[in-house]
Formats: structure tokens, sequence, C-alpha cells
């Protein structure tokens, strides 16, 4: 039991006061932004990157840890408290939550998400890591055909996948792989797409482009839709629940843990699917059908639950193989790569340290936010008040300071405008920005792989094609792209 | 949500008749790019080696020439009436109309500030910042928002670039902060 081992020193390296302030840190932040309107965790994790790279690399970890788990918790609140979800995963919880609220039940919905929430990050803590060292024994085999196989289906998961429209997923896959190109080929040191511009020969910075696309490309989008009137916020008191509550809620929780682990934990994953998939099932088990459409706490419960679980599942590739599957992953691997970490097998073996820091402050980080979440939710539904013009214009500036601090270069902050007019353009004609941001991160590194690839086999097309890990690779590829044919055959075939 | 977008996508103009023209638009942006990309890349001098038997070239090519196919694709889908659902949020009222003015208030402040922070420093450019996009996004409680945003900008450049060594400018405020 190495693993146990790595994990008990982990826990020794958060519990000293820096690190434990750091996690506070984190999941205070975290949850305050989760709670704000148009500010979610992948904006707040691209953000605050600059910001640590006076850190060290654990201690920015270890706050990332807590804003990861913290955003995801408060979107709930919003969801509840405003019927109004921010982030796609966090649409089912607004279901029954805001009827809950409605009905004056806001304290339980609340301390069912932030029990729930608690449990499912537990878990699924546990779960990762159990099954991360089993995923990292596996990769450490791969070749280059292979990571170049799981970096395509990756592409397709994200674009066909996830989002509501496939052309418009590959659409944004693409211009995120234009993205990547700009700079110098680091194999061959030819410049691609740099015009002679001189700051362009290095690329853009994954952060300007992620800050670009989330924070300035929202900002500018809501200001050209801004609300007039904000939406009524439900007043609510200290979350508690009572002994009914709990006996109905404790099953929801182990069964969305249940679906939304393994949904994040695979390429093809995110958070959606599996809090849908919680919240027909509760739906289909409860005993008080007639309650749900009016307020049933079991519908808060287990798609909260598997909100979490999901969250920590994605965290499996995406340390164990590199492999981003949602957003906040995906500045998450770019936050390691700005600090000089590269995630993927080799990363247990050459810095167990941090990886095991990092895994432990996530079970820290849930502790501190079930302890802060149950008696601060009155304050959190305060900071929904906040005046708008102040919210943008705030997500404005943090987002010139985090872009020039990077470089520190006005340029930067050029780009960044250029970035979030493709932003706001790509909210209004409903593109997915989550392919573009993986486009931007892979790209690169499906080439390098690619052309490894090729090397190995002597120029050869079919080295492309490797073993049998990359043919199932493949064949995953294909079923996923011809799926909505399967199942129109399938349904004539019912019919 | 759902994979079954062919559905969807088909279904979309019995709810709103009309196509949404502005998508052309797009589709120019993305063939325009796949040729920028195409040109860019027979413009490298594909420089092929033992380690590297495919050189910098045909990765773009092969982008490039994705981007001109799928700019095609989008033209039909948009001719038989697709079209992409604007993102929903907290804030925002998809039943008003794009207000221009505040997205261009906003773009001009920040491209100010893009210009003025090496000059102005960031505690002056930043403030600025702060002030515009909040006047731009409406708020008329002048004083109170300069309060507001020297707060920000100073506590900013204290915490981040003195206390954690971030690179912010301190510019015509020099030695006085």
């Amino acid at each position: 039991m190495g693993d146990l081992g790595n994990l008990l020193d982990g826990f020794a390296h958060v519990a000293t006061p820096t690190n434990l302030l750091m996690a506070f840190l984190g999941v205070l932040i975290g949850t305050a932004v989760g709670v704000l309107p148009g500010i979610g965790p992948a904006m707040t994790v691209a953000l605050l990157l600059p910001v640590t790279y006076g850190m060290g690399p654990v201690q920015a970890f270890i706050m990332f840890a807590g804003i990861y788990y913290g955003g995801m918790y408060g979107g709930s609140t919003t969801s509840i408290l405003l019927n109004t979800p921010g982030e796609s995963s966090s649409v089912v919880t607004a279901i029954e939550g805001n009827k809950m609220a409605k009905a004056g039940r806001a304290a339980q919905a609340l301390a069912t998400a932030a029990i729930g929430s608690f449990v499912a990050g537990t878990i699924a803590t546990v779960l990762l890591v159990v099954v991360t060292p089993l995923v990292v024994r596996f990769a450490v085999s791969l070749g280059a055909p292979d990571y170049f196989a799981i970096m395509l289906l990756a592409f397709v998961a994200v674009s066909a996948v996830l989002g509501s429209s496939r052309l418009r997923g590959l659409v944004s896959l693409l211009v995120g792989l234009v993205i990547a190109l700009i700079g110098i080929d680091g194999v061959s040191g030819q410049q691609r797409l740099t015009f002679g511009v001189p700051q362009l020969a290095d690329g853009l910075d994954v952060v300007v482009v992620a800050v670009g696309i989330f924070a300035v490309g929202e900002a500018l989008w809501v200001a050209a839709h801004l609300r007039r009137k904000t939406g009524e916020v439900i007043p609510v008191g200290r979350a508690w629940m009572g002994r009914e509550d709990w006996r109905r809620s404790w099953r929801p929780w182990l069964r969305g843990t249940a679906l939304g682990f393994p949904f994040g934990a695979v390429p093809a994953g995110g958070a959606e699917i599996p809090t849908f998939l919680s919240y027909a099932t509760e739906k289909k088990l409860a005993k008080h059908h007639d309650e749900f459409g009016n307020g049933a706490i079991e519908g808060v419960a287990g798609p909260e639950a598997a909100n979490n679980a999901s969250a920590a599942g994605t965290l499996v590739p995406m340390l164990a193989i590199g492999l981003p599957t949602t957003a906040v992953s995906a500045v998450m691997l770019a936050a390691f790569e700005s600090h000089g970490i590269q995630p993927g097998p080799l990363l247990f073996d050459r810095q167990p340290e941090l990886v095991w820091t990092l895994i432990a402050s996530l079970f820290v980080g849930n502790l501190m936010l079930l302890a802060l979440n149950l008696p601060l939710a009155p304050l959190w539904a305060k900071l929904l008040r906040v005046p708008r013009p102040y919210l943008y214009a705030g997500i404005l500036f943090f987002a010139s300071m985090g872009a020039y601090a990077v470089n520190s270069q006005p340029f930067d902050l050029f780009i960044l405008l250029v970035l979030g007019l493709l932003g706001f353009g790509m909210r209004r004609f409903g593109f997915p920005v989550l392919p573009l941001i993986v486009g931007v991160i892979l790209g690169p590194r499906a080439e390098l792989q690619g052309r490894r690839a090729l090397q190995l086999s002597g120029g050869d097309l079919s080295g492309l094609l490797g073993g049998p890990v990359s043919y199932t690779v493949y064949g995953l590829i294909v079923l996923l792209l011809a799926w909505p044919l399967i199942r129109l055959v399938l349904r004539k075939a019912n019919s | 949500m759902d994979t079954d977008t062919m559905v969807t996508e088909k279904t979309a103009p019995t709810e709103r008749p009309g196509t949404d023209r502005a998508q052309y638009g797009v589709c120019a942006f993305l063939a325009g790019l796949g040729l920028l990309v195409i040109v860019d890349a027979t413009g490298i001098p594909n420089t092929v080696s033992s380690t590297d038997l495919l050189g910098p070239r045909p990765v773009p090519l092969l982008i490039g020439a994705l981007l001109l196919g799928i700019s095609v694709v989008y033209g039909i889908d948009v001719a038989r009436g697709g079209r992409g659902e604007p993102e929903h949020g907290e804030d925002i009222d998809l039943a008003s109309p794009i207000d221009w003015r505040t997205v261009l208030l906003l773009i001009g402040v920040f491209a100010a500030n893009a210009v003025l922070i090496e000059r102005l420093g960031w505690v002056i450019s930043g403030g600025l910042l702060f002030w515009g996009a909040a006047f731009a996004l409406g708020s008329r409680r002048y004083v109170l928002t300069a309060a507001v945003s020297a707060a920000l900008s100073l506590g900013t450049f204290y915490a981040f670039a003195i206390g954690l060594g971030v690179n912010l400018p301190a510019g015509v405020l020099q030695g006085i902060l």
C-alpha cells in the first residue's frame, strides 16, 4: 500500500498553517465566485493563475483544488435561491431546488446540496485515490500512436458528444486548433501564423486564451443583454435539515455519486449527463411521485451529489493521462504547465509529493466546504445582490490584470480583446467554448505525438494506427460519431 | 444535452421563422480563416529530417482544409434553417436586442487601458478601466464608483505587485507608491 503511505504524507504536507490557509482561501473564493452570476470555476482558476506565479506550485494547487470544489458547490446556491443556473451542470438543481425555496424550504434544499456534495465529494475522492494509480500503471505502457488516438477521442468527445450541436462543436474545436498553431513549431523551429510579429513567435499563452474566451467574452456578452431588473433572491437563514429530510436524502446522495464518478472519469463524460440521469432515476424511484415538480428533496440531493462526484472523477484522466474533459480541468492543466509541471503518468513518479498533497487537499477542502457552507448560507445569498455593473467591471479589471501579468506586455491586452470578441461571437452564435479550449491545449500535443508515431514507423501512415489500445480507441470514436445513426436504426427497429 | 441534434436543427425554423442571416458572416469568417491558414502554411519551408518525417506544413494544411470543408457544411445548415442557440446566463435577458452602445463603450475602455497601462501605471489605468466599465454598464453613482475603483486598483497593486511579486507597472506613480 505505497499509495496509502503517499496519501498520508500528502495530509502531513497540507496540515501546515500556510497550506491550510491556502485551502481555506481557495474554498472561500471558489464558493463566492460559484455563487456570483457570470463567473464559473474555470474562469476563476484562469483569473487567479497569474497571481500564483509568486507561490510554490504545491500551494497554488491546494488553492485551486479548493476553488474547484467550492465553485462546483457555489453554483447550486444560485440555482436554488435565484432559479437561474449559471453552469449547465446546475440546471437540474434549479428544477426542484427553486420550488423548495419558494415553498419556504430553502434551508433544507441548501443543506441537502451541501451535505450531499460533501458525501459525494469524499467518496469520489476515495475512488480517485484507488483508480488513478491503476490508470497510471496502464498509461505508462502507452506509446505515441495510443496517445494520438486518445487525444483524437478527446477532441471528438468534447466537440461531438457534450454539446447540443456536433457541427458547432467541431467548428469551435477547429478554431482552437488554429489558435494552437500560432508560434514556432517545436519540432522544426519554423514559424507558423506569426505574420512576422515577434510577440507571436512564442505562441499565445493558454492563460490569455482562457481569460479572453471565458472572462472577457462572458463580460461582453452579458453586457450586450444585461437584465435591467435582477431576479428575486429568496431570503434564507442557516442551512439545516430534519430527520425526515435525512431519511429521504441519503440514498439519492449515494446513487448520485455512483452515477457521477464514472461519467467524470471517462473522456466523453462531463457533469451534465450524470445530473440529468440522477434526476430521472430519483423521479422514477421516488415514493412521493406527485412531489416531483413541486420541490422534492430527492431531486436536489441526487443531482448535486452527481455533480460533485463527476468533478472528482474528471481529475482521474487529467492527472493520470494529462487529458482534460471539462473547462475547469482544461484550465487546471494549463495551470500545471505554467508552473512547469506536466500531468501524465510520469507525474506520479517524478513529483509524488505534489500529486498526493493535491489529492489530500481535496479531502481537506471538502470538509472545509461543509463547515463553511451550512452557517454561511445567508451570506452567500447576500452576495447575489452585488450591483451588476460592479461585478462585470470587476471581471474585466481582473482579466486585464491577469493577462498583463503573464508576460508584462500591453500587446497581450490587445490579444485578450480580440479573443474576448471571439468569445462574444461564439456566445452569440451558440458555439460551445469547451472544444476551443481543449483544442488549444491538446492540439500541439496531438500533433507532437502524431509526428512521433510517424517517425517510429519510418513515415509510413500505418504508424498512426498503432496497436490494440489505439484500435479500441478508434472503434470508440467511430461509435461516438455514428451514434445518432445507430439510435435512429434502433428506434425504427423498435417501432 | 442530447446527441439528437439533427432533429432539433430541423425543427428550429418552425419555432421561429426566418433564418439567422448573420450566420453567413460566420461562414465567411471560417472560410477566410481556412484560406489564411493554408496560404500561411504554403509559405513555410517544409524542413523534413530523420527525427521529423512529416515537417511543419501538413498539419496546418489539414486544419485549413477542414475549416474550408466545415464552412460549406455550416453554410448548408444555415440555409436549411439551422441556428445556434445564444448562451443563457443568470444576468442575461435574451429577449432584449444586443446593446451595441454598451459593448462598444466597454471595448473602448478596455483598449484605452491597453494603451495607457505602461505610461500611467496599473493604479491609474486599472482604476479608469473599472470606473469606465461600470459607467458603461449603467452605474450612475459616480463618486461611489470612483471610490471603489481607487480601492480596487490600489489594493490589487499593493497585494499582488508588492506583496506577491506579480508584474504590474507603477508608471507615473513610480516612487510614490
